[in-house]
């Protein structure tokens, strides 16, 4: 057997033990920088011509802080998310949650959808895809709603800036309005308020690909390669939230902030859900606005409500989904999660 | 002449699968037309569920994410 020796390897192309050496390596750096972020916040901040305790320069020190620890964070989050969702796709997630009838396959299915890889601009074909192959509608927006409510991204940034205590009462709160409004809404017989089109469509069978065995130093590529892609894609969107939550907590007193956002004013629960729901952003833009929120006295359940809203519901993603649902079915499903996020905000201002 | 099909509502990563699959046609020196499907019926009714998605002469290769080079030549010099 004669091999093709007349194609050298790319020069792009890492050997494996390149791969497998540079893990530990990126690690350590990662680690060591991460270690450095309040020695050089406090020498940059310094830098600038105003006092450390002023409003401008607890904006400014706040600000210099977290860009690069979200940076950071994120960089190592999407790495590993990456490296992680390689073993799902969405054909697999179909095969494990076709037939899946019992109650078990909506928590199953909210799981699922924290961990296969899908972007949002396949949502319809993934809609289409799961509902044709028999999964009921409940289930497959359990998956729809788990996937961006109880993403690795918001949870990791989460744990980071604001702890875990937080960022496990969000999972946990999340993952259970991801269930139980896919329960709800398989028990109201809404396949009606399909558009026709869907309804009578039957979809093909999923391609038979030949699955694509790949190595552990393809897994790592594929980590890269979402690094790459998704926090080139965010950064802007974490710059803006950081600048938000900047001024936040340089400017805005913590009076006003308790009279709006605290636990006393009832009503505010409600207006962080109307408030979020327009707002289209990243989890890894809007955890720093949350974080200067905590930290500025507003209550947990109405914080938690504005995340969540912003987060899991959003008007883009609405529109998307217009192509297979009616107007009708659409302002179900925002009323059923609403209902979700506003009872996990009740319940958290009330408890604390 | 090989009939590719591009499958994607059009997202940036479409639009890149769509040149990555024309470059590696033009190197290997094989004759392709390129058809972008962006349609939601068209994309599942091909059996399609995550984006973007390949075919080749209408037999289904990829689907999701941009697939890898080496393995585009394969596809389209077989």
């Amino acid at each position: 057997m004669t091999t093709e020796t007349h194609q050298p390897p790319a020069p792009t192309e890492l050997s494996n033990w390149a791969w497998y050496a540079g893990l530990p390596v990126a690690a350590g750096l990662w680690w060591l920088l991460y270690a450095q972020l309040i020695p050089f916040s406090e020498w940059a901040t310094a830098l600038f011509p105003v006092a450390r305790d002023s409003h401008t320069g607890e904006a400014i020190a706040f600000f210099i802080y977290d860009v690069p620890k979200v940076l950071l964070l994120l960089t190592g989050i999407v790495f590993i998310t990456g490296v992680l969702r390689s073993w799902f796709s969405p054909e697999k997630t179909r095969a494990i949650l076709a037939g899946k009838r019992q109650m078990w396959g909506y928590p199953l299915a909210a799981a699922l959808g924290v961990l296969t890889p899908f972007c949002s601009c396949s949502s319809v074909p993934l809609f289409i895809g799961f509902v044709s192959a028999g999964i009921p509608l409940g289930v497959t927006f359990s998956f729809l709603i788990a996937g961006p409510m109880v993403g690795p991204v918001g949870l990791g940034l989460l744990y980071g800036l604001v702890g875990w205590k937080i960022a496990t009462i969000y999972l946990v709160f999340g993952f259970t309005i991801a269930t139980v409004a896919g329960i709800v809404l398989g028990h109201m017989g809404l396949e009606r308020f399909l558009q026709d089109w869907v309804r009578e469509l039957n979809a093909g069978p999923v391609g038979d690909m030949p699955e694509e065995p790949l190595t552990f130093v393809d897994r790592l590529k594929i980590g890269v390669e979402q690094v790459r892609e998704i926090v080139g894609k965010v950064w802007i969107w974490v710059l803006v939230g950081i600048g938000i939550g900047a001024a936040i907590h340089g400017y805005v007193p913590e009076e006003i902030m308790l009279r709006i956002m605290g636990g006393e004013a009832w009503w505010s629960v409600p207006a962080a859900v109307v408030v979020g729901v327009p707002m289209y952003t990243n989890a890894a833009g809007v955890i720093p606005i949350v974080e200067a929120l905590l930290g500025k006295g507003a209550a947990l359940g109405t914080t938690l409500a504005f995340m969540m809203s912003v987060i899991a519901l959003s008007l883009p993603e609405m529109i998307i989904l217009k192509q297979v649902l009616t107007y009708r079915l659409i302002a179900i499903f925002l009323a059923v999660v609403a209902a979700g996020i506003l009872a996990t905000g009740f319940l958290f201002n009330f408890l604390l | 002449m090989k009939n590719v099909k591009v499958y994607g509502p059009g997202c940036r990563r479409c639009e890149t699968v769509e040149t990555m699959v024309k470059e590696a046609a033009l190197e290997l020196g094989v004759a392709v037309e390129v058809e972008k499907v962006t349609d939601a019926k068209s994309i599942a009714m091909a059996g399609i569920m995550s984006t973007p998605g390949i075919s080749v002469d209408g037999k289904l290769v990829h689907a999701g994410g941009l697939p890898d080079a080496a393995k585009l030549e394969t596809w389209l010099s077989a």
